[in-house]
């Protein structure tokens, strides 16, 4: 069977790869393009481990299929931090312990990245339904909502 | 997985209908949130997945000023973030942004939540109170259907083959008119209905109820109009007896399944409880709307 060739920009790359007709995003992503950042944890769209945005939407790589991408503008986890700067997210995930085996916190990051462009200065309330589609089985979420405020002020303030 | 599958994505609904048409096994989708986890969990693979989101009417929002018309693929959080069906229709938008989380508002939409033919589905009461209808075309052309006649059962519907909806109407609310759309879940977010009630109220100039319309999701095969409800609204104020009189149609007209959500007994008292709630909240919002008129 003949693949399907994409082209799309992936965190500011041109990126091109082939996939099958059938083949979801996520598995595209990490096995045609090697990002494996996104992770898949229940791959029914519930747990949001598999989290990315795609044209400005954040929505689960699991429940997209990879030719959807052909034309698009695609941000994963890896397209966070600037070289060796880490982005103030994932710098505040990190000093606030907001993970403990870290499958869910790359979703956890992109979808906090996705609400903090929409709404950079969230309430608690929203921000727990900004990320009521990531689950985490660890560490529980205060520790991640207080991440996430902690990252919004930083970057509020710089 | 689910690579024998191949992918078309048609740009025109011409195009779309030729491709189901010319292959019996082929699916269409839009957000592909019930499709992709169905064929995961066993259901035959389809030979083609037609993604409908490149046909530009399926995914767009417009009014001329008396109709709305919403393509049937165009994501629920577009809905949400639409000022106009949010002041026409508030019960019917709240009702969009209660399917999941951000990741699947981003994909979910109004034609698959219709035709995925979930009884439980939250938008098909909200659709039903407010009289939409769905543009169906097919090989034999295009028609125009009640959305309650949509669905025709669990995972059911009156959709022929080649058949994909094309979009909804809905035409602009008269006057002191307001819809609600209440659920109950087993947690506080992100469920499945045990129960979902939306109301459409009509007021006169006195306060009283002048048209009304109550739809029940989740408590049936198929969403259930409850027209003694209706009937006991009209020329009333919505309150008092006419609410209870609401509340008891409303359980009266269910025809539950027990299930891990809920009991045949609890769902029925929930649905005339959420039945009159939703019924005073449409009501309380026409009366807003009239005093600001």
């Amino acid at each position: 069977m003949s693949r399907v060739h994409v082209t799309c920009t992936i965190n500011g790359d041109p990126i091109e790869f082939l996939c099958d007709g059938g083949q979801t995003l996520l598995d595209a992503l990490r096995d045609e393009v090697g990002l494996t950042g996104a992770k898949e944890g229940c791959g029914t769209g519930d747990c949001g481990a598999c989290s990315i945005v795609m044209d400005g939407r954040l929505l689960c790589s699991c429940l997209a299929l990879a030719p959807e991408a052909d034309g698009t503008t695609i941000s994963t986890v890896e397209g966070l931090a600037s070289g060796d700067d880490l982005h103030p997210l994932q710098q505040c995930f990190l000093e606030g312990a907001a993970l403990q085996c870290g499958v869910c916190t790359p979703g956890f990051l992109v979808a906090a990245k996705a609400l903090l462009d929409r709404n950079p200065d969230p309430t608690e309330t929203e921000i727990r339904y900004g990320l009521a589609g990531n689950l985490c089985r660890c560490t529980g979420y205060d520790k991640i909502v207080r991440a996430v405020q902690t990252a919004a002020q930083t970057i509020n303030e710089s | 997985m689910l690579t024998a599958m191949r992918y078309a994505s048609p740009t025109t609904v011409a195009e779309a209908v030729d491709l189901l048409g010319s292959d019996p096994d082929a699916r269409v989708y839009a957000g592909a949130t019930d499709l992709i986890p169905q064929i995961r969990a066993g259901r035959p693979e389809p030979t083609v997945m037609v993604d409908l989101k490149r046909i530009e009417r399926l995914c767009a929002i417009s009014s001329n000023g008396s109709t709305y018309t919403v393509g049937a693929a165009t994501p629920t959080a577009d809905i949400c973030a639409d000022a106009g069906l949010t002041a026409a229709f508030p019960g019917l938008v709240e009702a969009s942004g209660l399917i999941g989380s951000d990741q699947i508002q981003s994909r979910s939409s109004w034609g698959g939540n219709l035709a995925n033919a979930s009884p439980a589905a939250d938008t098909p009461p909200s659709l039903i109170v407010n009289e939409a209808r769905a543009v169906i075309a097919g090989p034999g052309g295009e028609r125009t259907v009640p959305a309650a006649e949509v669905a025709t059962g669990p995972g059911a519907t009156s959709l022929g083959p080649g058949e994909i909806i094309v979009e909804f109407e809905l035409d602009q609310p008269p006057a002191r008119t307001a819809d609600a759309y209440l659920r109950l879940i087993p947690r506080t977010e992100m469920d499945i209905a045990v129960v979902g009630a939306a109301a459409r109220v009509t007021l006169d100039a006195d306060g009283n109820v002048a048209a009304a319309a109550v739809a029940l999701g989740a408590v049936a095969p198929t969403v259930v109009r409850v027209p003694d409800a209706e009937a006991a609204l009209i020329g009333n104020e919505p309150a008092g007896d006419a609410l209870a009189a609401v509340q008891a149609a409303a359980s009266a007209a269910t025809n539950p399944i027990d299930d891990k959500r809920g009991t045949v007994a609890y769902r029925r008292q929930v649905a005339g409880v959420l039945a009159r709630r939703a019924v005073s909240m449409a009501a309380e919002r026409a009366r807003e709307q009239g005093g600001q008129s």
